[in-house]
């Protein structure tokens, strides 16, 4: 039988019930529109993540006392680590495949003061002027800090949009002078904006050389608070070098500056980018799971509707297989005949969940402060998925039609 | 064997078990059909008559022995070959009709037409001449549910001649329908059998058997007797 009749039969054996073929697919309906709602809205919060972290400046290296991550953390066998130091960076800084180094120390500022204006909660940044390019800063007005701001450890900054926008809303910020904890600091500059990293704000800083910085904030003498007060060296590697190459061979010269053997494990972190996005896509991997699994569930439910109905559908119909099959109807003829139906039943229901979905991804991100992306598989995936379960929970129904004896079929009452 | 026989059965036996019991439904049937014969199929319910009829019709097989349609061994055929077989040499014609319901009265005789893989654009205009034939062309696009006995029956004859089968095979065909309209449609079998259309009607009714110019008689599964005079029923 040509499979354009095929295709004719069962579109009329839906406009025959419709309200039945409705309600059969809603099962599929439903679970299709949950997974490409769910998964609109985690690709799209991925890709803001993953924006996020790109401002972080592209293909930065941070080498720090401690690796980034979710596990415990070993603050004992961390603070025994060494500091990592002004010569470790320099020595950085002569490999080939580095192209830039930026020694720094940071901590929080409880609060800073503009005539009776305040700010709380500050980072504060001691740094280099290569942190520009390993930072991903830019000036916005006035200058970034100069080799000759941290020879003379003078008490300048550069403050961020989002204190200019709580301390200076109506003044130019340059030559202001902040207080900081008792500390004055003059401005010389304000920061690009940056936005927020995941839900923080990035443009609530302070950045001071890095000299001055130590000048006033000497190190603590706990080592447990040396682990997040100490020097971070950030590395950006050269232009077209392998990120790699740089982290090995930058691993390699520390091993050998703090004298570790070939039994020793390393004493200091090299965490990147990658890192980050270890981290978030660990968080995510449970949320992706649970949300197939509810998937599957749902298109289960769906699939044994189907089948519940394809087999009432078969029994109705058991003299109308009959007949066809002594008009000239094969085994596969009324097999075809019946799976065409229920894959047709299952992939509609799944092109309506699919529309349904991205529209409530959509609406997610109109009126929530969601973002929804939906990228072509996952269109693909719900569609394809919903035919396979038609085929899958389709094929006994059918197989049992194709089976049917003509001649006890056309006796059926 | 000789060319002019369409059907050839020699000794088919139809054995059906139920459990443990085995019914013997056909012991050893012999028979010959020629072309262009028509013929009725007679005898008292539980006589084999329906059983031999599905197994003419290949809507069944033989327990045993061997039969012929058009010069093949249909005995050794499989469930496709058993089908083209039924769609191209076979029109079946039901007491019960047996029309699709839903479907118009061209749609219904397009369904043969459908699984031979006739092309659609020829479909409609075979089935339009086919009505035209039984005297239902203003009825083309009529569902089958609105159409009374006597027409969904012709409707039926017109469905059964769409592959311009080799023989029609009949089922008790006026069973469901009043004597006027009865000796309307027996009038269409006289008519194609003058034609020189080969008729198998299965019925035990003597009106029916009155039009026919063979009967084979059937008791408990053999042949008992097979008359090709009009010894019964016409004047």
């Amino acid at each position: 039988m040509p499979f354009w009749d095929l295709l004719k039969l069962s579109l009329e054996t839906f406009r025959t019930h419709r309200m039945r073929s409705f309600l059969t697919a809603l099962g599929i309906i439903i679970g299709v529109m949950t997974v490409i709602s769910i998964i609109s809205l985690i690709q799209g919060m991925n890709l803001e993540v993953e924006r996020q972290i790109s401002t972080l400046g592209t293909n930065t290296i941070y080498i720090q006392k401690f690796a980034w991550g979710t596990g415990r953390i070993d603050f004992d066998e961390i603070g025994r680590r060494p500091d990592l130091t002004m010569e470790d960076a320099e020595a950085i800084a002569r490999l080939k495949s580095v192209e830039r180094v930026a020694p720094q120390r940071s901590r929080n500022v409880n609060r800073i003061t503009y005539r009776g204006e305040k700010v709380t909660s500050v980072g504060l940044l001691g740094a280099t002027p290569a942190v520009a390019a390993t930072g991903n800063y830019s000036v916005e007005i006035g200058r970034f800090i100069s080799s000759d701001d941290s020879l003379r450890k003078r008490s300048v900054c550069l403050i961020g949009g989002y204190i200019v926008d709580n301390l200076f809303p109506n003044e130019n910020p340059i030559g202001k002078r902040l207080d900081l904890e008792g500390k004055r600091f003059t401005i010389i500059g304000v920061l690009e904006r940056k936005g927020s990293f995941l839900g923080q704000s990035q443009d609530n800083i302070v950045i001071t050389p890095l000299s001055t910085f130590d000048k006033y904030f000497p190190l603590p003498r706990s080592r447990r608070e040396r682990i997040f007060n100490t020097l971070t060296i950030q590395v950006l590697p050269r232009r077209g070098a392998q990120i790699d190459v740089a982290i090995d061979q930058i691993r390699e010269l520390l091993r050998r500056r703090h004298g570790l053997g070939y039994d020793k494990s390393d004493d200091f972190a090299i965490n990147t980018q990658d890192t980050l996005r270890e981290i978030y896509q660990n968080i995510t991997r449970v949320a992706f799971l649970v949300m197939i699994a509810v998937a599957g569930i749902s298109l289960l439910v769906g699939g044994i509707g189907i089948m519940n109905i394809m087999l009432v559908a078969v029994a109705e119909r058991t003299r109308e297989i009959g007949l066809r099959k002594a008009l000239g109807a094969t085994n596969r003829d009324v097999l075809w005949q019946f799976l065409l139906e229920s894959v047709l039943l299952a992939a509609v229901g799944g092109a309506i969940g699919v529309a349904l979905g991205l529209g409530i991804a959509k609406i997610a991100e109109l009126a929530a402060n969601l973002k929804a992306a939906a990228p072509f598989w996952t269109v693909m995936l719900g569609f394809g998925f919903s035919a396979g379960v038609g085929i899958f929970f389709g094929i006994y129904p059918a197989s049992r039609a194709a089976k049917l004896n003509p001649i006890e079929a056309l006796r059926y009452e | 064997m000789p060319e002019s026989d369409l059907i050839r059965t020699e000794s088919i036996t139809k054995v059906y078990r139920t459990g443990t019991v085995e019914v013997n439904a056909l012991c050893g049937v012999s028979l010959e059909i020629r072309k262009g014969e028509y013929v009725a199929l007679m005898g008292p319910s539980g006589s084999g008559k329906s059983t031999l009829m599905h197994l003419l019709g290949c809507l069944d097989t033989p327990s045993g022995g061997r039969y012929w349609l058009d010069g093949r061994d249909v005995t050794t055929l499989d469930d496709i070959e058993l089908a083209r077989l039924r769609n191209r040499q076979i029109g079946f014609v039901f007491q019960n009709f047996n029309l699709l319901p839903r479907l118009t009265a061209g749609a219904n005789v397009q369904l043969p037409m459908v699984y031979a893989g006739v092309k659609p654009r020829e479909r409609p205009r075979r089935a339009r001449e086919l009505l035209e034939m039984v005297g239902l062309a203003d009825r083309i696009g009529h569902r089958s549910n609105e159409l009374s006995g006597g027409e969904m029956q012709r409707v039926a004859l017109a469905r059964a001649l769409a592959n311009e089968p080799s023989i029609i095979l009949a089922d008790e065909p006026t069973g469901n329908l009043d004597t006027r309209t009865s000796e309307e449609i027996m009038g269409l079998f006289d008519r194609l059998a003058d034609q020189g259309n080969t008729i198998i009607v299965v019925t035990h009714d003597p009106e029916v058997s009155a039009h026919v110019r063979r009967v084979i008689r059937l008791r408990d599964g053999q042949v008992e007797g097979d008359g090709k005079g009009c010894h019964e029923g016409t004047a």
